[in-house]
């Protein structure tokens, strides 16, 4: 879901949105990233170094915790700054996955009521899993 | 430095190049070592040291959207070459977190750096941060250095901040990835 506003009020929400990630997705971005880390796809691996189970990539958390944002932006503008800090794992069952949720809210307004600055929350098994999630965004 | 493992990371068995895991699981034994000497041995002389470039980075089309798929990207803007050109860009964007990517080789620099004192197996990643002067699109040729801009001593563990600055073929800044790397110390 994204509203396709311009202006926007602070605390706003202009997108959220559900993603759900399984085991499958974890080998996808460990081919696109390069990212091969035997504890995103290896229950063995894992365990043997105390996980809790398979990790999703925070890496992968980060980057589709921002695509919310770029859908809203659509055509207008562009992403010129997004930051986190990472908190807590998304740990991916390997029948039932896991279930990354993102609400990104209007943070600051520029001096035309523009978005300037969006805050996203993001959260797995009812647990915020980045920490000061923020997305500076430029309009053309 | 020591090379016993710690709970909570991996050593990446199979892999060649030195690398973050994105581990979470460290985070209680952060407020730990309340009263202990801090024992990690990350060199502070890293502060202020710039490497030697990598290789640029040529940053394809296929593998843009490859990206994209893989990160949930729903923006026709980083799929399709008509909506990039219609929205302006010279070709697909990449995702904003896409500089990872051709960051990582300057991460392995630092990494597998003799005197930096980082035992990789101990790294965790803490923060990350990407700040554009415009999108990277395809056909960008990106070269990357990194400098290290922070070495600080939390509770028995170090923080290490390195920036990596991209340029595109002509010099000019695109965009600069920062990364937070907590090692943990002897007590964690």
């Amino acid at each position: 879901m994204t509203t396709d506003t311009t202006t926007a009020e602070v605390g706003t929400v202009v997108a959220e949105r559900d993603v759900h990630l399984t085991r499958d997705a974890l080998v996808r971005y460990a081919g696109a990233s390069g990212d091969f880390n035997p504890i995103h796809y290896r229950d063995d691996v894992a365990a043997s170094v105390g996980l809790p189970g398979v990790l999703a990539h925070g890496m992968l958390t980060m980057g589709l915790a921002v695509q919310p944002v770029s859908e809203w932006l659509g055509d207008r503008g562009w992403i010129a700054s997004y930051g986190v800090r990472f908190t807590r794992p998304v740990v991916v069952d390997p029948e039932q996955g896991a279930t990354v949720g993102v609400v990104a809210k209007v943070g600051t307004v520029d001096d035309q009521g523009r978005p300037a600055r969006i805050d996203l929350t993001v959260t797995a098994a009812g647990q915020t899993v980045l920490g000061k999630a923020q997305v500076t965004v430029a309009f053309h | 430095m020591t090379t016993r493992s710690a709970p909570g990371l991996a050593t990446s068995p199979d892999v060649t190049a030195p690398r973050v895991t994105d581990a979470c699981s460290w985070t209680p034994a952060l407020s730990g070592g309340v009263g202990r000497l801090p024992v990690v041995s990350v060199n502070p002389e890293l502060v202020g040291r710039t490497f030697p470039p990598a290789p640029p980075y040529l940053v394809g089309r296929e593998k843009v959207r490859e990206f994209a798929r893989a990160t949930f990207a729903t923006n026709p803007i980083h799929h399709e070459t008509a909506a990039a050109r219609a929205a302006g860009h010279d070709d697909v964007v990449a995702p904003a977190t896409f500089a990872v990517v051709v960051q990582e080789a300057t991460l392995a620099q630092l990494l597998a750096e003799p005197d930096a004192g980082i035992d990789f197996s101990r790294v965790v990643h803490g923060e990350q941060k990407f700040t554009y002067a415009r999108p990277i699109v395809a056909g960008d040729e990106l070269t990357a250095t990194l400098t290290v801009t922070s070495v600080k001593t939390l509770g028995g563990n170090a923080m290490v901040t390195a920036e990596s600055t991209m340029t595109d073929a002509t010099g000019e800044h695109v965009v600069t990835a920062t990364s937070t790397l907590v090692v943990r110390g002897d007590d964690a």
